[in-house]
């Protein structure tokens, strides 16, 4: 299955886009967050980050869907 | 009440504080944040910050109504600028009205702490020599 990615801060720099297309085997957090640690190893060394489904935080065991609106989130630091 | 708003153009601290002021509120709490010279001593040009709007204003949202749950606030405005800032510019302002200052001020603190820590905003520092993404990596 193939999700987008949108990437916002320095993802959008480790990535070199705003947004990138992924190919899943197992469409969860847990696995797009393996399959893009291993691709981008800058994303891995950051000091933490957090994927968003449709707007909102979403755990580890939650499941993708193509129609999904998925994105990276590190740090923040708004304010 | 809540009133959230993202804008790449110059905040407005008096049109925030002129839509929590009611005629019950005996005290209205504002937070102004602004961007500094220097961080950890080494001077710093301009902030970039950048915003997923539609996630932000989700969770801008999600905050001003727990306030509204944990203090008897009347009315709260929360107002992020992004794009380009240089120094002294206001990338936040915060204000709660409320019957008494105790709860406006715990919920004007409650409300720049969390965005703090949940919205999905970002700043980059720019120095002389070089930017960084704050607090993104160890």
């Amino acid at each position: 299955m193939i999700v987008n990615v949108l990437a916002f801060g320095i993802a959008k720099d480790i990535f070199g886009s705003s947004s990138i297309e992924v190919e899943l085997r197992i469409a969860d957090v847990k696995s797009l967050k393996a399959l893009l640690e291993e691709r981008y190893s800058r994303l891995a060394a950051l000091k933490s980050y957090m994927v968003a489904v449709n707007n909102e935080y979403a755990t580890d065991d939650r499941v993708l869907a193509t129609t999904d609106e998925i994105a990276i989130i590190p740090p923040v630091s708004g304010g | 009440m809540i009133d959230v708003k993202i804008s790449d153009k110059a905040l407005d601290i008096q049109s925030c504080i002129d839509w929590v002021s009611t005629p019950e509120c005996g005290g209205i709490d504002v937070f102004i944040g602004t961007v500094r010279n220097a961080t950890k001593g080494k001077a710093v040009t301009r902030l970039e910050f950048e915003a997923y709007e539609a996630m932000a204003l989700s969770e801008m949202k999600k905050i001003a109504e727990q306030v509204l749950i944990k203090w008897p606030v009347q009315r709260i405005a929360i107002h992020h600028r992004v794009g380009v800032l240089a120094i002294g510019e206001i990338p936040v302002v915060i204000a709660v009205s409320a019957a008494h200052r105790d709860a406006a001020f715990d919920a004007c603190r409650y409300a720049i702490d969390t965005l703090k820590q949940k919205v999905p905003i970002w700043k980059k520092e720019v120095f002389e020599d070089g930017e960084v993404w704050v607090g993104a990596t160890p």
